[in-house]
């Protein structure tokens, strides 16, 4: 029971302080790094396939957890949607999202892993983040291949976690309900709340700067010249000589290689 | 009307005589750091050929730029903005590394630690974005000097397109070859397509002189400026994951230097002056239906700044007066709009580009004097401008969207000029009837004359300086993020780092430096500079201090000489 409070009562409020804080000092002191870091430049064929792929996928299935979380179950059957319609259609979208989303992700990591220059531009953050965003799908994708083929169970997610979800908004988790889903269901959410501590301090912070703005806003942007002073120091990001590989962090390089001696070419 | 500053570049293209220098020098300035190893803010490219990135010219397959929807309005050549959202996730028509290069260097360590053996070693190639050995096959002037022309020559989208609409009178024959040389920068349009293309609105148009810079801190690398760009003058960072542009040197400029390109260009060829415009007035002058059309458009936004109501608009703008002095000493706008012998880069791309080119005589001249004609009279120039039809037409599908006249009346100007001028440099009478033959006067030759051959220092770079006073309060509050583990922290800045104590900004580094500068017999360097080098304000006047380490007294350290 101790570790329910911690996972279903505690762990969530802290992975929210995590996410909301991460993203709020990274937006305040990061903007340079703020960037989809992009490899388009070096290849194109795989990234072409796999990250639309990838990214409706992901889509989808945030759409799909939104409805399954947030909508009771009591909403649905009031206006005639029955369990088992609501299954069919959940489930079905569910899987095909999922599966295209697991597809995607799995030629981009592919991709990342035989392109040279792809590769070689991985970071270390990259691949922690790959393995936990790759865990929480094949662990969503679980939960659905369970409901599908494994045993009928009477009681469903929408019964246990939606509501312990909705709970958590007025502060009086319903942890109780959460303790009661399967297995599954409990290491999805722990992923996916893993997955969101780490969020702000991986790659995937470019999801929460989506250019929605772009379709409103004039298409020239005038700006008055800053007054503002920019150091000038050989210090700043982004100034690092020739011949840095991608993966290697510009103050780090520099240490390493004023201990090393000079190797650059002259 | 919105009277609005533009900082403009004419480059003059007789004079360039394709030694890239102004490429080098501004790779050293600028994109001499990883990330951007095949970043050419300036490039040189000789037409006819491919130019950089291979075949950028061809919007069919890389659409950049705009077009005309079905009602007359401008719409993004990729298409609409929803679209284009939707398309996000993959570019679909983004170049790749291969349509730049793959850029390499050395493996020069092997000269001097390969071990003793029967073969001379040799330094290998190493490509520079995975360290492998490489294999060069491309690189940003391959084509440099007609180089493989006779294989590849075809390959230039302009070359097709004329050889289309004139059934193959271009000839790649070593006989019937013409070459001229096309220096690009970023146009720093006034309708700009990578703006317009960009989804976080990072890219923006400076108010008060018209440049066009991407903010670093709002890229979210998205790349769909690389793309929107038809000049293809956006280039991605692919270390830092952020777009990249030449900025015109604004550093520069704002302290009433001009860039480095024109500063170092051998041949003194680049102009950099202010135009007026009238920003209310763009979008329409985009939108000319005919693509022929739109060079008389462009040149309607220059205003007067002689006119008194245009005086009038700019003061109510709160454009200064000394910019307004400027914009009536503008080299660029007497090119451009008095003389109208300096030509906008592709019009066709409703940009409204502002580097403008005034199109080379030399092609015709060459032709000429190889011919065994005399290539300085007026008749015979006048004839064989009318005569030569190809390089007339490539260069007008090149600056007029393909109205040869316009370029063919341009020509006309500079060999008037020629002619004309030969007859005052031989003490002979000038004949004004050159000067008439092509709606000029005799003295107005003789000032183009003074502009374009003379082409003193201060007449050709007339350049106000920003009014940083009223700024300056917020110039030595410094930035508030530079302190120890903070994410600006400076290396080695503090009590006992090599440069300590907080860095000077920019603008006032620079200032000192050029007074400095302006003021010395000898090299510039000035204390203020702590320990570092600002290689912006080095003008080859002898070494800066710290440039090279201090030699050590009473021993001769063979390495520590310039080499390092």
């Amino acid at each position: 029971m101790n570790w329910d409070v911690v996972l279903w009562g505690i762990l969530p409020y802290v992975m929210v302080a995590i996410l909301v804080g991460g993203l709020v000092w990274r937006y305040r002191y990061d903007q340079f790094g703020w960037t989809t870091r992009s490899s388009q430049l070096y290849e194109s064929r795989l990234l072409r396939i796999g990250s639309p792929l990838f990214h409706f996928g992901i889509l989808v299935v945030i759409v799909g957890h939104v409805i399954g979380l947030v909508i009771p179950k009591a909403w649905t059957e009031a206006v005639g949607v029955s369990e088992e319609m609501y299954h069919v259609v959940a489930l079905g979208l569910g899987s095909v999202a999922g599966i295209a989303t697991l597809v995607g992700v799995g030629i981009l990591v592919y991709r990342r892993r035989t392109t040279g220059p792809v590769f070689a531009a991985t970071t270390k953050n990259d691949k922690t983040m790959y393995v936990v965003l790759v865990a929480a799908i094949l662990a969503g994708l679980s939960t659905t291949l369970i409901s599908v083929f494994g045993p009928h169970e009477e009681v469903t997610y929408r019964d246990t976690v939606s509501p312990w979800f909705r709970s958590l908004f007025w502060f009086q988790p319903d942890i109780a309900s959460m303790a009661e889903a399967s297995f599954a269901f409990k290491l999805h959410t722990l992923i996916g709340m893993a997955l969101f501590i780490i969020w702000p301090f991986t790659r995937l912070v470019h999801a929460f700067t989506a250019p929605v703005q772009y379709l409103f806003r004039p298409y020239i942007v005038y700006r008055s010249r800053d007054g503002r002073p920019v150091p000038t120091s050989s210090g700043r990001r982004g100034w690092a000589p020739i011949g840095t590989p991608d993966r290697e962090r510009d103050r780090g390089r520099r240490r390493g290689r004023s201990d090393a001696g000079s190797t650059t070419r002259r | 009307m919105r009277v609005m500053a533009q900082m403009g570049m004419v480059m003059n293209l007789d004079k360039c005589i394709g030694c890239h220098t102004c490429s080098v020098t501004c790779k050293q300035a600028w994109t001499n750091r990883a990330g951007t190893e095949y970043v050419w803010f300036n490039n040189v490219e000789t037409r006819p050929g491919q130019g950089y990135p291979r075949r950028y010219e061809d919007q069919e397959q890389w659409r950049g730029g705009w077009t005309l929807n079905k009602r007359g309005n401008l719409k993004l050549r990729t298409g609409s903005r929803l679209k284009r959202l939707l398309t996000i996730f993959s570019s679909p028509v983004q170049p790749k590394l291969a349509d730049y290069y793959e850029p390499w260097t050395y493996d020069y360590r092997t000269l001097t630690d390969a071990p003793l053996g029967d073969d001379f070693p040799v330094a290998r190639p190493k490509s520079l974005i995975t360290g492998e050995d490489t294999k060069i096959t491309w690189s940003a002037n391959w084509d440099d000097d007609l180089g493989g022309v006779a294989e590849l020559g075809h390959l230039d989208p302009v070359v097709e397109k004329v050889r289309r609409e004139s059934e193959d009178k271009i000839k790649f024959q070593f006989e019937q070859t013409f070459m001229f040389y096309l220096p690009r920068i970023c146009e720093h349009c006034l309708n700009p397509s990578c703006m317009a293309s960009c989804p976080s609105g990072a890219i923006y148009k400076r108010e008060e002189d018209g440049i066009v810079l991407v903010d670093q801190d709002r890229c979210r690398g998205w790349r769909q400026c690389i793309t929107g760009c038809p000049y293809k003058k956006i280039y991605f960072n692919h270390r830092t994951g952020k777009a990249e542009k030449c900025t015109l040197c604004y550093p520069r400029l704002e302290v009433g230097l001009p860039t480095v390109c024109s500063e170092t260009c051998v041949g003194r060829l680049r102009y950099l002056g202010l135009f007026l415009y009238d920003a209310d007035k763009v979008t329409e002058a985009a939108a000319t239906p005919d693509e022929q059309d739109l060079y008389e458009a462009q040149l309607e936004l220059m205003l007067d700044p002689n006119d008194p109501e245009v005086i009038a608009a700019a003061r109510e703008q709160g454009i200064e007066d000394e910019w307004m002095d400027a914009a009536r000493r503008s080299p660029v706008y007497a090119l451009a709009k008095t003389y109208r012998v300096a030509l906008p880069l592709h019009p066709e791309y409703r940009t409204m580009p502002m580097v403008w080119y005034i199109p080379p005589l030399s092609p015709i001249v060459d032709l000429l004097s190889e011919q065994g004609h005399d290539a300085e009279n007026a008749g015979t120039l006048f004839g064989a401008i009318e005569a030569l039809r190809i390089p007339v037409e490539y260069l007008a599908e090149l600056f007029t969207a393909g109205d040869a006249d316009i370029v063919s009346t341009v020509l006309g100007k500079l060999a008037a000029m020629r002619a004309f001028m030969r007859d005052v440099a031989l003490g002979n009478e000038p004949d004004e009837s050159i000067a008439e033959h092509v709606g000029m006067t005799g003295a107005e030759i003789h000032e183009m004359y003074r502009l374009l051959a003379i082409a003193k220092y201060e007449e050709r770079y007339v350049i106000p300086t920003a009014h940083y006073e009223q700024a300056h309060e917020l110039e030595e509050l410094g930035c508030s993020l530079d302190f120890d583990g903070g994410p600006y922290e400076l290396d080695a800045s503090g009590p006992f780092g090599e440069a300590s104590g907080r860095p000077a900004p920019v603008a006032v580094e620079t200032f000192h430096a050029l007074r400095d500068r302006q003021t010395s017999d000898g090299a510039a360097a000035g204390d203020d500079l702590r320990g570092r080098v600002n290689l912006l304000n080095w003008d080859g006047n002898g070494a800066p201090r710290g440039l090279f380490p201090a030699k050590r007294p009473a021993e001769d350290d063979p390495e520590g000489g310039a080499g390092r």
